[in-house]
Formats: structure tokens, C-alpha cells, sequence
């Protein structure tokens, strides 16, 4: 159904550390690659190595720079779908194909009765959602249900596939509704952001911003200063 | 927005027809109309090709046309199953209507005003799946809904016109109301491009959580994807003035005269042919209308590919 759940018992979710990602795309590749015969597969490929390739991913990494001069900085963001708490991807569905779970929060599709109206991915402020047009249905992040409560793995690998490949801890999994978790803090000693509150979705996910420089940026050295002593008397010697 | 000529031509002609459904109903129960065999056979048969032929239409863009019929279950949350509702109620007022008027030679009024009440209503849920969607500024406004809300009622009168026109129906009330349904959605799509000149809410540094001048250095892809194809639509100034003026000129104001010129002058051929030619200037004019209407609406996730606003 598409109304959504009064409560969730968890919130799962992702934060995000945009201080520590290296713009690898290790996480973007690794969801391709589980999704594609996970729970929403196949996460088609058309034209794959022709000259106009296009295919459906969960994640993408985009790359930014922000401010300007000394203080400029690369800042690599992957994106990916935040689990709203208003997901009104769910409330503008009209058949009921897309959901909310009331256990933990994620927001799914129901691959059986997505008619392909493409309404959802218009509601989503994010483009989390994106459409197969070879199955003719919608797609999305499901935070990997078939991998995080998959009691085939060992435990330490039920995570996202994003988040177990991340070579720098730049990605992790938790309940944000749960004050302790390993998200919670993070997200509290940090001070993760939403990303456009202003809409009110109220995403799940949280974005860790770049720490700010420990010291101003050092000037390069340079040889124009005049030079004294010794120095002083080759500098005007070499400089005739 | 990607203008998709299926939407395209379902909003234009499920409006008009709505809209033509609606001026029957009411100008039959105030007696403006006699309820004539072939005029009603006509008008009813363009309103249901009008409204029937929409609804057909814009199955054409469903992945999975198949599947359609569920997507009349979720009417408690969502507009667009609420207008697929609505649309297929307002059709059994409105068939009862079409039987009275053919078969029996009578108005029935009370299935001609819920007719036209709930064919206003099926409109307003229309202009309610684009007005609540957050992401797109310029569709979230109230000029979305009153704009569809006026569209059809204007291009609805104009079409009654004609048609009363070439069956000897046609009166002052209805032609002066067509001239006034025009003139009001003309002021409604003026204020709905004027409302939406103003200053976007989200900025590229609200929708990466990044302080300062934030810009983007490298897009996730190298090629298009669906994200940029279905919300990166982007017109050329060029284009878009282009197709202003011809909404202004062929769907107002060129409509507003041959209805005018039709009324002034004695009933007869010219009045009846200035009549009907309403009609296809009002259709070319709404089609660029909303082609624009898509094509010139933006969105936030095109923030994240280099949008300077949304």
C-alpha cells in the first residue's frame, strides 16, 4: 500500500563521510554488481559497449568543488537513495508497487505491479529512482534486504555492498532510531546534514560534511625575498 | 521536464473533453440547449472520443500498459490514481446524460450537473499530481491547478461553441461565456509564467549539504542516463519564446476573436465557419501550451548534474 507506515520500528540507513570518500566509485561498481542478481535484478545494461551506453545503477558518484580560492576543495558524493521519512515516491504511486516498510524503514518496489508510470521517480528530489526499459518497470536502492538479514553470509558481511567494499570507511550501516548506534553518533559528533531539508522528505541518511582544514593552506615558497648576510652579497653578485 | 507527446496530447484532449461534457450539462439544465438527436450524437460522440481516447493515450507511456487497471487501488494517497478514478465515475453520470439526450429526446438534468461536477473535479486531480510534486518549483503552485481547471473550461466552451454553431444552437450566453472562459485561463497562464520566475529553493549547495559556491567538477557518467533524460529536458530561449507567442496567439487570443467576431455577426456561414475555426487555433495553442508546460519545468535532481537552480 502506499500510505505510509505511522512509525517504523528501525530506521535503517547510510551515513555518508564526504571528508574521507575518495571518489573510488568502489561502492557504485560493488551495488551494480549484487543488484544485478539481487532482489530488483537484473539492473539492465542497454548498449553496454556501444557508443551510447545506458543502464540502470543504485549508486553514482558525483565529484564537486566547493568555495572558492585557498579554501576550495574536492568534494566526492555519492548518491544514492536516502530511505525518506516522507517519501512521497511511495504516496504519489498509484498502484501500490512502491511501500515503505513499517519494520525498518526501507522504501521498496514490488516488481509485480509496477505499471512503469514513472510518477515516482518525478516525486523523488534525489533521482534515486530509475527506470528499466527493457523490464518496463521502476528501480531502486533496497539496502541490500537480501544481504543484511541474509543468515547464508557471515554476520560481519550483512551490510550494503556499498558499504562492505569501501576502501576508506568513507560508508556506514545502521538504525538511526536507535540513539547508540554506530550511525546515531557518527551522525551526532559529526553533524550530519540532510540533503535538501528544505522539501521536508526528512531522508534517513546522513551526510557527513568535510572537517574543516586543521591551518590555513601554506603559501608556496617562494625566492623573491631578499636574502641576508653572506646570501645577500651572492645575491647582488649573481644579480649584476 | 521530458515533454512526452503521449501526456502531451492526454492533458490537452481529456480537458477539452471534460470541459465540453461539463458545458453541455450546464447550459442543457439553464435550457440553452434543446436536446437534439444529431447535435447531441456528435457532441457526445467528440466529448467520449475526446475524454476516452485521453485515458487510451496516456496508457502509451507505461512500461507496462498490461498492468493499468491497478492503478485505480491507491485513490487514499495518491492524485493520479484519484484522477483514474474520477475519470471512469464521471463517465457513468455522463453516459446516462448521453442516453437521456439520444435516446429519450430529454435533458436529464441531475445526470448532466454530476456530469459536469465531477468532470471538474477529475480535472482538478490532474492539475493535483503535477501541483504536489515538491521536486519541480514551477509546478507547485496553485496557478497548476487552476490552469488545468481553466484550460478545460475554456477549450470546452469554445468546442460547445462551434458545435451549437453548426446545429443551430448556438446563443449569446454560451458564446460570451466561451470569450470569458478564454480570458480568465489567458490571465491564469500568464500569472502561472510569472509565478514561476521566482528564485529556487534549492541550490546545488543545499542538495550536496556543501557550504560556499558549490559546483560540479565530474558527473557520475560519461554518457546520458534516464535521471538526465527524463528530468534534464532543456528548451532553447529561442524555442521557448517561439512557443509563448504561439500560445498567446493561437490558443487566446485568435480563439477569443472568432468567438467574438461569431457572436457579433448575423447568424450564417461566416459566423458558423468563425466558430468552428476556433477550435483548431485553441487546440495548436494549448499543445505548444503544454509542451511548455513540460519542457520549460525543472528539477532538483538536476542539481547533482550541474543545474545552477531548480
Amino acid at each position: 500500500m502506499t500510505a505510509l507506515p505511522e512509525t517504523t520500528g528501525r530506521k535503517l540507513g547510510l551515513v555518508i563521510d564526504l571528508d574521507i570518500c575518495v571518489g573510488c566509485h568502489a561502492c557504485a561498481v560493488n551495488c551494480k554488481e549484487w543488484n544485478t542478481g539481487g532482489h530488483m535484478a537484473p539492473l539492465t545494461d542497454l548498449d553496454a559497449y556501444g557508443a551510447e551506453p545506458d543502464g540502470v545503477w543504485f549508486n553514482r558518484v558525483h565529484s564537486f568543488e566547493a568555495n572558492d580560492g585557498e579554501t576550495s576543495r574536492t568534494v566526492h558524493f555519492p548518491r544514492s537513495c536516502l530511505h525518506c521519512e516522507e517519501p512521497a515516491c511511495v504516496t504519489v504511486c498509484p498502484t501500490g508497487a512502491s511501500y515503505k516498510r513499517a519494520e525498518d524503514g526501507i522504501v521498496l518496489v514490488n516488481e509485480d505491479t509496477c505499471i512503469g508510470c514513472k510518477l515516482c521517480s518525478w516525486a523523488c528530489p534525489y533521482g534515486a529512482r530509475e527506470f528499466d526499459g527493457d523490464s518496463g518497470v521502476m528501480k531502486k536502492c533496497t539496502l541490500c534486504i537480501d544481504r543484511i538479514y541474509n543468515e547464508n553470509l557471515e554476520e560481519i558481511d550483512r551490510v550494503p555492498a556499498c558499504v562492505s567494499t569501501c576502501p576508506a570507511s568513507a560508508r556506514h550501516f545502521g538504525d538511526f532510531a536507535d540513539p547508540d548506534s554506530n550511525v546515531s553518533r557518527l551522525t551526532a559528533e559529526r553533524g550530519g546534514v540532510d540533503l535538501m531539508p528544505e522539501l521536508g522528505y526528512r531522508p534517513v541518511n546522513k551526510y557527513l560534511p568535510p572537517r574543516p582544514r586543521a591551518q590555513a593552506p601554506v603559501a608556496a615558497s617562494t625566492d623573491q625575498e631578499e636574502p641576508a648576510g653572506l646570501l645577500r652579497w651572492v645575491d647582488r653578485l649573481l644579480s649584476r | 521536464m521530458h515533454p512526452a507527446p503521449s501526456i502531451v496530447v492526454f492533458t490537452v484532449a481529456s480537458g477539452a473533453g471534460f470541459g465540453l461534457l461539463a458545458t453541455l450539462g450546464v447550459f442543457s439544465m439553464l435550457g440553452l440547449f434543446a436536446p437534439e438527436l444529431w447535435f447531441g450524437l456528435v457532441a457526445f460522440a467528440v466529448a467520449f472520443a475526446l475524454t476516452g481516447g485521453g485515458l487510451v493515450s496516456s496508457a502509451f507511456h507505461l512500461g507496462r500498459p498490461e498492468r493499468a487497471w491497478r492503478a485505480f487501488s491507491q485513490w487514499r494517497t495518491s492524485w493520479l490514481s484519484r484522477e483514474g478514478v474520477l475519470a471512469v465515475l464521471t463517465f457513468i453520470p455522463a453516459a446516462l446524460f448521453a442516453l437521456g439526450w439520444v435516446c429519450y429526446g430529454q435533458i436529464w438534468a441531475p445526470a448532466g450537473l454530476a456530469t459536469a461536477l465531477l468532470g471538474a473535479i477529475t480535472v482538478h486531480a490532474t492539475g493535483m499530481i503535477y501541483a504536489t510534486l515538491k521536486p519541480i518549483r514551477q509546478w507547485a503552485s496553485p496557478w497548476t491547478v487552476l490552469g488545468y481547471l481553466a484550460m478545460a473550461t475554456a477549450s470546452g466552451a469554445v468546442l460547445a461553441n462551434a458545435l451549437a454553431h453548426l446545429f443551430g444552437q448556438g446563443s449569446a450566453p454560451l458564446g460570451a461565456t466561451a470569450c470569458a472562459a478564454l480570458a480568465i485561463a489567458w490571465i491564469v497562464k500568464v500569472s502561472y509564467w510569472e509565478a514561476a520566475k521566482q528564485d529556487a529553493p534549492s541550490t546545488t549547495a543545499s542538495a550536496t549539504g556543501l557550504k560556499g559556491r558549490v559546483r560540479l567538477l565530474e558527473a557520475p557518467n560519461t554518457e546520458s542516463n534516464f535521471i538526465m533524460k527524463e528530468m534534464g529536458f532543456r528548451t532553447a530561449r529561442k524555442h521557448a519564446e517561439r512557443l509563448r507567442r504561439i500560445t498567446h496567439l493561437s490558443g487566446f487570443l485568435a480563439p477569443l476573436v472568432c468567438v467574438l467576431a461569431a457572436e457579433l455577426l448575423e447568424p450564417g456561414a461566416l459566423a458558423g465557419f468563425l466558430a468552428l475555426l476556433a477550435v483548431p487555433a485553441a487546440a495548436v495553442g494549448l499543445l505548444a501550451e503544454r509542451w511548455l508546460f513540460f519542457a520549460e519545468a525543472k528539477h532538483t535532481v538536476m542539481l547533482y548534474y550541474g543545474a545552477d537552480a531548480a
